[in-house]
């Protein structure tokens, strides 16, 4: 469970946010500059809300109210950066295994670096280095590091928006594979309101840092 | 007459010590004025770098009302840890050490900043504390900014001579190095002696740039290379 309604100042608006989600995919769309990225951060802790209250599975991260603030390490965040962001000095094994909890605080998904390379289809990589993958590798790469922090909720900065088509589709499809398989709520960034159509159960339109929902949530559970 | 070694050792123990005082105070430094903004910032910043530009005597003086027998630190120094540093190799290496700061503390600072900042904010969300962002992130992919800060140093810091003849003196066997002995082996007629000398600088010196240089083109080649 996921609940975030906080005020955000940017340069020349604010930006309001008011979302929930229990499960499923959360598609924001809105152009460049809606303060779409600007969300993820604050969900992260990458930036800090000038106002409100962020809760992830029931624990409150951020309160303005309350003046708590946590760091984003004990977040418990996946973040796929727009980049991917993947670090160029190590190989795509360890990038992986960077975030790996000490102890499995999930004994039941007994993860191993080698089970979520090869779900990923990327454990024919292992051994490379970050510049010697292609595009779509390299967001698999990502996707797998950020999983293997067994993270409560991921956040997704357009995830696709470098890729070709044929590589895009494949990966949306898999996105909605991994998301139906982890179980835990995605926030997604795009541009495009075809992708978020595709991907999201909701879908939250942003201009301007006013929110419009466009879909509302329909999954029976 | 033989050729004197002793000031090519001296110059040499002067170097790696200095290197060793800028490389340890250096990293922390500009690794933090890289990532923080605070009020004073910019004096701060002009002080480090003013040894870069200012004439060695300058240095050479302050150097010694500061660490003079009567200066703060001198008194201090020689109570409490019985080191001298007037006319002493010590000298010589703190000499070297505030000359190469600056070019030390510009590679450094220049390579922190070059890093995307994206990669340590990744590391953050995937739960490392920030001594692991600095050790597994920050340090691995400034190391080609720090090793050529370090070489320019070190060849800074060997051949350093204003500051030093003011602050360590003209001991032959004792403090002068390499540059010293130049200077007064060419005064007192010895040409053969300053000869070698000059030209084992002067090689010394170009193999630095020349190497840091090429070694730069290599990294730049690479990075842009090998991409699918």
């Amino acid at each position: 469970m996921f609940k975030a309604h906080f005020k955000k100042k940017l340069l020349t608006f604010e930006l309001e946010v008011d979302i929930s989600l229990s499960q499923g995919i959360l598609a924001l769309v809105g152009p460049s500059g809606a303060g779409k990225t600007t969300i993820l951060q604050c969900l992260a802790g990458l930036q800090t809300p000038s106002w409100g209250e962020i809760n992830i599975h029931d624990k409150i991260v951020f309160s303005s109210e309350r003046g708590k603030d946590v760091p984003i390490r004990n977040r418990h965040i996946g973040y796929l950066f727009q980049d991917y962001a993947l670090f160029p000095h190590m190989t795509v094994e360890k990038n992986v295994v960077y975030g790996k909890p000490k102890k499995g605080s999930n004994p039941n998904k007994a993860l191993t670096a080698t089970n979520v390379l090869k779900m990923l289809k990327i454990e024919h990589l292992r051994n490379r280095y970050p510049k010697q993958i292609s595009g779509g590798e390299k967001q698999r790469v990502a996707l797998a590091r950020a999983l293997m922090t067994e993270p409560e909720l991921l956040l997704l900065d357009e995830p696709l928006s470098a890729l070709d088509q044929d590589t895009r589709s494949s990966l949306q499809q898999e996105l909605l594979k991994l998301q139906a398989q982890w179980q835990i709520p995605f926030i997604l960034v795009t541009h495009d309101v075809h992708e978020a159509e595709m991907l999201g159960d909701q879908i939250i339109k942003l201009d301007h840092g006013k929110q419009e929902v466009l879909k509302k949530l329909t999954i029976a559970q | 007459m033989e050729f004197d070694f002793i000031p090519i050792i001296l110059s040499l123990k002067v170097a790696f010590a200095s290197v060793i005082i800028v490389t340890c105070s250096c990293i922390p430094i500009a690794s933090l004025m890289a990532k923080h903004e605070f009020v004073g910032k910019d004096i701060i910043e002009s002080l480090i770098t003013l040894p870069l530009v200012l004439p060695p005597s300058v240095i050479g003086f302050m150097l010694l009302v500061f660490f003079g027998k009567n200066g703060p630190l001198g008194r201090l120094l020689e109570q409490w840890f019985q080191i001298r540093v007037v006319f002493t190799l010590v000298g010589a290496v703190i000499a070297a050490a505030v000359v190469s700061f600056p070019l030390m503390y510009q590679a450094v600072k220049a390579a922190v900043e070059s890093i995307d900042r994206n990669l340590e904010q990744a590391a953050r969300t995937l739960g490392a504390r920030e001594y692991r962002v600095f050790f597994t992130i920050t340090l691995p992919l400034a190391w080609n900014g720090i090793i050529a800060g370090l070489v320019l140093a070190f060849a800074r810091s060997l051949g350093e001579f204003g500051a030093t003849l003011m602050i360590a003196g003209n001991i032959p066997g004792k403090t002068q190095t390499m540059p010293l002995a130049i200077y007064f082996d060419n005064d007192a007629g010895d040409l053969r002696q300053a000869s070698i000398l000059v030209i084992l600088m002067t090689v010394f010196s170009f193999l630095v740039i020349y190497g840091v240089n090429r070694w730069r083109r290599g990294l730049r080649r690479d990075s842009r290379g090998e991409e699918i």
